[in-house]
């Protein structure tokens, strides 16, 4: 899950990381009393969550509580990365003498929280790993996942900083570790963190995911979602425990699996289909998940048939015959389906398929070929 | 011959009265594993379909004296049996378990490996061997033949996909091991494909990856470096877009790394063959080992 960088702001705020005052505003003339309340200069910036909002024109400086309603206006009408600007952050405006990167992600390799910092704050640490991956340091946090005083100040003194901003700096890698472990979050970035001409060290953006696994025992932040992260079948899917991401192609699919999911993917590209969507109906679906999963795909107006794939191990195939069946019986859009059904109760599920006048392959590439040859047609 | 489980194996299954617990302590029973325990705090003395039933691993462990374990508990109670079972010193632990959040698995990886234990998963479809009549997980055993196939994999029905085309050409396998779909796993593919280069029983080893991380790069290092039996490959995941959670919590590109396109190069030049359609690695496999 993606928190905007003013709820982010929040968090880092509440862990004692120094972060300008700010507030969100949902309006230009809410931006414009924000900017009164500030009382200085202020960043007016586009809340939305996708990076690159600084090239599309969603982050203005504003000298007067007028100009940053002027900035909120034009903000306010842009649309960044697919996503239309809702809301902005009206942010304090800091004097910059230096940025820096500091990020904490888990890393999958040494199993252990990893801290980075760069000297090229401001810019997205993938471009300095590709471009210059010796100006990135490093410290994995050790396993009781909390970042040693020394780590913290060992960093700092490769930034080059002073000794006043290293113990500034290594409060806030700490603060920082300590919070990514309270929220459960899967990154955690300040980019930039700045040092200000008075030496003062002030984190100016904030960015948080937080593992989805995580948020059944932080409902604190589960609450914190934002609609435009998914859309309104995403989010069904999401509820009734389905995998769902929509893709651009024609062809609606149904898998049992992950694996197996991304696999049909992949043979209908190599077939030369276009998968419409990638769906996990989830281990052990019964017959309603199998329906609301039926229901999700064609919700989408661009899918003009449906493959499902479905191996069954824990899941029985006669459940997923009796969610197919029900599922299409009841329908206003007449949808060819294409079903390829193999595994634990296998008979049991084509006889289901076939008094519904559904028929059915074992394998699963002649399954692809007929739901490729279909949907060209 | 087989690796992690054979003919010895006595199971203890944490987590034996709920319903995946059960009806699946059910399909392994059936299929011939030995399951002499199981755990669920609040249910010692019961039994579940003729296997006792105690409050604590240790209690289990001192009574049936097991040495595998496997854990079907939900995600928030998962983290913990494992840690039990590792401090009852169950040298295999195979968890099931789908949706652990992935900070929880931080200490838990590093205190398996401290107390010498083997963690399999989580959200793994766990570990048979068909010639064995051993299983222990939920990976469907009828479309299993013995063999002298290894396979490794991070997927569920993907895996069983795979086998089902392996079984139709009559190629068995020695054992299949599914190492789970989530960011931190107790076990690596490098650690299995050792295992099955060292295994007698083992002729030829099939790796099942896909999208994110970099298990299957370092993988592929260490087959060029290290196996001398032929490998074959799939990854899934090659038209998947990225920044995109693609089911597994561990299937995803990120920040241009994990890509489909990164690993079957990395498998290329180590010399795996890669198959592009799942079906296609049993053809493979059955002209190398005929």
């Amino acid at each position: 899950m993606k928190l905007h960088e003013y709820q982010a702001r929040a968090l880092f705020a509440g862990a004692g990381i120094p972060v300008p005052a700010s507030n969100v505003a949902f309006s230009a003339s809410e931006a414009r009393g924000v900017a009164e309340e500030i009382g200085n200069p202020v960043v007016v910036k586009a809340q939305v969550l996708v990076g690159g909002r600084g090239k599309a024109g969603g982050v203005k400086l504003a000298q007067t509580p007028a100009a940053a309603q002027e900035a909120a206006e034009k903000i306010l009408g842009l649309t960044i990365g697919g996503y239309p600007v809702e809301k902005v952050l009206v942010a304090e405006a800091s004097d910059i003498e230096r940025e820096i990167y500091l990020g904490a992600i888990v890393d999958r390799d040494a199993k252990r929280i990893l801290l980075m910092v760069s000297g090229e704050g401001g810019v997205e640490i993938e471009q300095v790993a590709r471009n210059n991956p010796s100006a990135i340091h490093r410290e994995f946090v050790q396993p009781s996942s909390a970042l040693d005083a020394h780590q913290g100040r060992r960093l700092g003194f490769m930034l080059g900083l002073d000794w006043r901003q290293v113990r500034q700096f290594e409060s806030i890698a700490r603060s920082l570790v300590k919070l990514a472990v309270r929220i459960d979050a899967s990154l955690a970035e300040i980019n930039p963190l700045i040092v200000t001409p008075e030496g003062d060290l002030r984190a100016i953006d904030a960015k948080v995911n937080i593992d989805d696994n995580a948020l059944f025992r932080r409902p604190e932040l589960a609450k914190l979602r934002n609609s435009e992260e998914e859309t309104g079948p995403e989010r069904r899917a999401r509820e009734s425990g389905i995998s769902y991401v929509k893709l651009d192609g024609d062809i609606g699919c149904m898998v049992n699996g992950a694996g197996l999911a991304m696999a049909l993917l992949d043979v209908i590209k190599l077939q030369g289909g276009e998968p419409a969507n990638f769906l996990d109906v989830g281990g052990g679906a019964d017959a309603a998940q199998v329906r609301t999963a039926m229901e999700i795909i064609l919700a989408d107006p661009a899918v003009n048939l449906v493959l499902v794939n479905i191996f069954g191990g824990i899941t029985r195939c006669d459940e997923v015959a009796r969610g197919v069946v029900a599922a299409t019986s009841g329908l206003d859009r007449d949808v060819p389906l294409v079903v390829r059904l193999v595994g634990t109760n296998e008979e049991e599920g084509l006889a289901v398929l076939r008094s519904a006048g559904i028929s059915a392959y074992t394998g699963m590439v002649d399954a692809v070929n007929e739901a490729v040859g279909r949907a060209a047609a | 011959m087989s690796i992690l489980v054979d003919a010895d194996t006595r199971v203890l299954v944490q987590g034996i009265t709920g319903n995946q617990g059960s009806f699946h302590t059910r399909l392994m029973l059936d299929y011939g594993a030995n399951v002499v325990a199981g755990v669920v705090p609040g249910r010692g003395g019961q039994s579940v379909h003729d296997v006792p039933v105690f409050d604590t691993v240790e209690e289990a462990v001192d009574r049936t004296q097991p040495n595998c374990g496997i854990i079907f508990v939900p995600a928030f109670a998962a983290p913990d049996a494992i840690l039990e079972q590792a401090a009852g010193g169950v040298p295999l632990i195979v968890c099931i378990t789908e949706g652990i959040p992935v900070i929880d698995m931080i200490p838990v990886y590093h205190r398996v490996r401290a107390a010498k234990s083997r963690l399999i998963g989580p959200n793994c479809p766990g570990v048979i061997s068909p010639a064995h009549k051993v299983k222990v997980g939920i990976l469907p055993g009828q479309i299993h033949l013995p063999g002298p196939v290894g396979v490794v994999s991070r997927s569920g029905t993907l895996t069983y996909e795979v086998v089902q085309s392996l079984s139709a050409l009559r190629l068995g396998q020695s054992t299949c091991v599914g190492i789970g779909g989530d960011p931190i796993i107790g076990t690596s593919f490098i650690e299995v494909v050792d295992m099955f280069e060292r295994d007698p029983s083992t002729e030829a080893i099939v790796v099942i990856g896909e999208i994110g991380g970099t298990d299957e790069e370092q993988c592929a290092e260490f087959i060029a470096d290290n196996v001398s039996k032929p490998v074959f490959a799939f990854i899934a995941g090659r038209t998947a877009p990225p920044e995109k959670r693609m089911g597994h919590a561990g299937a995803i590109v990120s920040g241009g790394s994990g890509t489909a396109v990164e690993k079957i190069k990395a498998f290329e030049s180590a010399g795996v063959r890669v198959a592009t359609i799942p079906d296609e690695i049993a053809a493979a496999a059955r002209s190398a080992l005929s």
